[in-house]
Formats: C-alpha cells, sequence, structure tokens
C-alpha cells in the first residue's frame, strides 16, 4: 500500500462546552480511494471531516498530509455540507466560480466553472438562481462548486441525505462515474449502509460517545457499479455485513 | 416545478385586483361618510372641513403649500440618507469590532428610546434650524437601519463561512462577497422603517421649531394654520404629508423589490 494521503493518528475533540466529539481516532486515507465514514448521529464522522479540512482544530493528536504543503494549498480540498450551501443572490455559475475568485484566479475562471458544471448535468442551468432548482439539482450544484478547483481531496457530509430516494440513486451514480472519471480522493459521510456500500471501496464503521473507529470493511466489488449491483446478491450480503458491524458498534455502546 | 406555475399565477391576478381595489372602496366610503355628516350636521368648515373644501383649499393654497411640501420632503431624503449610510457604515463597523460595537452600541439605543419630542427644542436651542431639524430626522431614522443591518451582518449561514475560510477569503472577501449580500435583506427592511421615520423626525422638529414661531416646512404650516384657525389648510397639509408618506413607503418597496426579486423569498410572496 502506497503512503496515505491523510493519516490521523490518536485525534481527539472536546468542544468548548465539554461534550467529547472524538477520542482516539485513526484514520488513514489513501490516495485515490472512495472511503466512506459510517455511524449513528453523534458518533463524530462530521466532526472528523471538519478536522480533516482543517475547519476544526483536533484538541488532542495529529493529522498529517503525505505533503504536508498540501493542507495548507488553496483549493486542494473540495468539501460538499448537509445542506447546498448555495449562495442564494447568487446564480449558479457565480456560485460555482466562487473558490476561485476567493483565491483570485475570478479572471480565467469561465472555462472551469462550465467544465465543472458539465461534469454534473448542469450545463444548462449556468444563469439559473438557486430557488429555481430543485434539491437534487441544487445538490449538483454544489458538487461542481467543490470539483472547480481540481482538489486534490473531496469530503462530502452526508450530502444527499436530505433528498428522496430516486434522486439520492441518480447522484450517487453520478458521484461515482465522476470519481471514477477523475479519481480523486474522496471521503463520504453517511449513516446509511446502504449508501456506504453502493459507493465506498472502504467502509470504516464509528462508534458514538466518544466518537472513534470501531471496525472497516473493504467492499471488494469493482467499480464500475451501476443498478445492476444495487440488486446483486453480493450487494446484499455486503450490506448484512455492514449492518451487522454497525449494530455491534451501537450495540456495544449500549 | 414548472407545473405549478400556471395555477400560481391565475389565483394572484384575482387577489391583485382585490388588493387594489378593496382599500380605494374603503377610502371612497369613508370619505362619502365624512361630506355626508358635514353636510348633514352643517358643521362650521373651523370644526370640521368637508372633503371638497380641503380638496379646493388645496389648489388655491398650492404655492405655499407645494413650496412647505419641498422644504419637508427635503428634509426628510436628507435625514434618510444620512440615516442609512450612517446605519449601514455603523453596522458594518461593529460588526469588524467587538470593541468599537461594545463602546458605541448603548448610546445608540440611548438615542433611540429618549423620545424625539423631548430632543427637539434642544437641537433647536444648540444647532441653526436647518441643521436641528435634519439632525432630528437622523435620530429617529438611523437606528432601524442599524439595528437591522447589524442583525443580517450577523445572520450569515455558518456552512457559508466556513466555505470561505476554506479557500482562504479575506476579511474584505467576507465582508463583501457574503456578509453584505446577507444583510441585504435586513438592511432593506430597516431602510423601509427609517424611510416613514424619517418624515416623522422632520415633522416633529418642524413641529417645534414652528412653535418657536420659525420654519417653511408643511408640518410648520399646520401649526400656523392652527393659530389662524385655518382648519381646512391644516387638513391640506396633513393630506399632504400623508401622501409622502405612502409614496415614501412604495418607493423604498419597489427598491427592495427590485432587489430582492431574483433570490430572495420576501421578494415572492410580494410578487403576488
Amino acid at each position: 500500500m502506497t503512503a496515505a494521503l491523510v493519516t490521523l493518528s490518536n485525534v481527539g475533540k472536546v468542544f468548548a462546552s465539554g461534550v467529547t466529539a472524538l477520542e482516539r481516532l485513526d484514520l488513514k486515507i489513501q490516495p485515490g480511494e472512495f472511503l466512506a465514514l459510517l455511524g449513528p448521529s453523534g458518533c463524530g464522522k462530521s466532526t472528523a471531516l471538519r478536522i480533516i479540512a482543517g475547519l476544526a482544530e483536533p484538541s488532542s493528536g495529529r493529522v498529517e498530509w503525505r505533503q504536508p504543503e498540501a493542507q495548507s494549498e488553496k483549493g486542494g480540498i473540495g468539501f460538499v455540507f448537509q445542506e447546498p450551501t448555495l449562495m442564494p443572490w447568487a446564480t449558479v455559475a457565480a456560485n460555482v466560480r466562487l473558490p476561485l475568485k476567493l483565491m483570485g484566479q475570478g479572471n480565467s475562471a469561465q472555462p472551469r466553472v462550465d467544465a465543472a458544471l458539465t461534469r454534473v448535468g448542469l450545463a444548462g442551468f449556468a444563469t439559473s438562481y438557486p430557488r429555481e432548482l430543485s434539491g437534487g439539482m441544487k445538490m449538483r450544484a454544489s458538487i461542481a462548486r467543490a470539483l472547480v478547483t481540481e482538489p486534490r481531496l473531496l469530503l462530502m457530509d452526508e450530502p444527499f441525505a436530505a433528498l428522496d430516494e430516486i434522486t439520492r440513486f441518480r447522484l450517487n451514480n453520478d458521484l461515482l462515474a465522476v470519481w471514477e472519471a477523475l479519481g480523486k480522493t474522496v471521503v463520504f459521510v453517511t449513516h446509511s449502509v446502504f449508501e456506504s456500500v453502493y459507493l465506498a471501496q472502504r467502509v470504516v464503521v464509528m462508534m458514538p460517545r466518544p466518537g472513534r473507529v470501531f471496525t472497516e470493511l473493504a467492499i471488494a466489488a469493482p467499480h464500475p457499479r451501476d443498478e445492476s449491483f444495487r440488486t446483486s446478491a453480493e450487494y446484499a450480503s455486503y450490506c448484512r455485513l455492514v449492518s451487522q458491524a454497525l449494530a455491534r458498534a451501537m450495540g456495544e455502546h449500549a | 416545478m414548472s407545473a405549478e406555475r400556471p395555477k400560481e399565477e391565475a389565483r394572484p391576478r384575482r387577489e391583485r385586483v382585490l388588493r387594489i381595489l378593496l382599500p380605494i372602496a374603503v377610502l371612497a366610503a369613508l370619505i362619502l361618510v365624512w361630506h355626508a355628516v358635514v353636510r348633514l350636521y352643517a358643521i362650521p368648515p373651523y370644526v370640521l372641513p368637508g372633503p371638497l373644501l380641503v380638496l379646493s383649499t388645496l389648489m388655491s393654497d398650492r404655492a405655499v403649500l407645494w413650496s412647505s411640501l419641498l422644504v419637508t420632503l427635503a428634509t426628510t431624503l436628507e435625514g434618510f440618507l444620512l440615516a442609512g449610510f450612517g446605519g449601514i457604515a455603523l453596522a458594518v463597523l461593529f460588526n469588524q469590532s467587538r470593541l468599537i460595537e461594545y463602546s458605541l452600541y448603548p448610546y445608540a439605543v440611548i438615542l433611540q428610546v429618549t423620545p424625539i419630542v423631548a430632543i427637539a427644542p434642544l437641537l433647536l436651542i444648540y444647532l441653526p434650524q436647518q441643521a436641528a431639524v435634519l439632525a432630528c430626522a437622523w435620530i429617529v431614522a438611523f437606528f432601524p437601519v442599524l439595528a437591522n443591518s447589524t442583525l443580517g451582518l450577523n445572520s450569515v449561514d455558518r456552512n457559508l463561512a466556513d466555505l470561505f475560510r476554506l479557500y482562504g477569503a479575506t476579511r474584505l472577501q467576507v465582508l463583501a462577497e457574503l456578509k453584505v449580500p446577507s444583510a441585504l435583506p435586513y438592511m432593506l427592511a430597516g431602510l423601509k422603517i427609517a424611510g416613514g421615520l424619517s418624515l416623522i423626525g422632520a415633522v416633529v422638529a418642524e413641529i417645534a421649531a414652528g412653535s418657536a414661531g420659525a420654519g417653511s416646512g408643511l408640518a410648520y404650516r399646520i401649526v400656523e394654520s392652527g393659530y389662524r384657525l385655518n382648519i381646512p389648510r391644516m387638513f391640506a397639509a396633513l393630506l399632504l404629508l400623508s401622501v409622502s408618506g405612502i409614496a415614501i413607503f412604495f418607493a423604498l418597496s419597489l427598491l427592495s423589490h427590485l432587489l430582492l426579486r431574483r433570490w430572495h423569498e420576501s421578494a415572492l410572496a410580494s410578487e403576488v
């Protein structure tokens, strides 16, 4: 195995309120992999993601990057929130352009914005405003914004949790297509067993109070995956395995 | 998404007509009752002039009333602009520096809660009359702009703020690209209140000045006409003040609608 892109060792996070969100979290993120962080609410998945992004500081432990300069490099990380988090006053194109603008690359942004919008299937909606889009399309715009800087690492915090199942399946497929085409490293936080198995090569199951890694399972089914994988016996058996692991993770706590 | 459209547009059309017609009908009814009462009870014009007399006074005294209206409107506009710019600038300053906010905010509140009617005579002693009137209009109007803008600047979506941080946005970028646009609906709400209040401030100061026997604005005309028992002219001046207030309100609502119509929920609702 090659050197990990990011290594979290013994990371702990205690909030100012005294709540311990993470304790002794160890996690290696391999370059190019699709990793799912699975766990019940309150297990610190989102906190771990924010720490990797540099949006939160760990209270203890270390976060190490294979290339230390990569962490501070602007635009090296794309982040997709649970909500689309678009600026309602700006068009879709202006929203996608934002990261480049903030990085001082706004002038040469147009081709990259167009490419990102095409990539997520929103090419015709550049001049629309977020409120004119459906929930799924807003999320696509949010993903385009995260991709526009061509980040090494894409962090996604339960991005499809608020969407209906039909839209979620379509976005799952489209996200896999993007990942297969671009070869980015993806860390995908979810509380859905089915979503984690469908998407990821590796599912890290976390347990709550305090948040830490319970176990991890490799999902060896080859990519590209599609609807036939979703209905296969292999998929079902992986889902059962992961569900049992999750049940144990929660049971051990209760 | 597209299927809902036609239905949504058909219902508002009827509602829009009703929203315009009903208030006009009420106004017409009130004027009729007013006219009838004055006629039936033969009320003398120095007690209550009828609507026709008010209208004819408006025409016959138009030279005096028009120039007074311009004076009052000029004061209102200047007070409003000062309040708008001052309120927004102060809110931005408060947002950028906690220390300045802690130091000055209590005094902004004190200025607001002290009744302007009580301050106006004092201002008239210490300031030239025109400046005092303007100061009154400003004091009354600036607080809603300040309070609303401050609220707006602090109501930024947390995730969006994180996103700006992730891409290394500068302080100025966060202010210009995130905080000010987020606060715009709040600022406009503050300005809408400030428009009416700056008229009230101007009128209060003119009345205070008028009782000292000086002035030229509409409110001064009302005081003066009161002294002379010229009640029809009082009514005519009052009518002009009301119409001005309504015009200011609509102008600011229109401005708000034009600026927000593409994205803000409030503008969507008022599209009806």
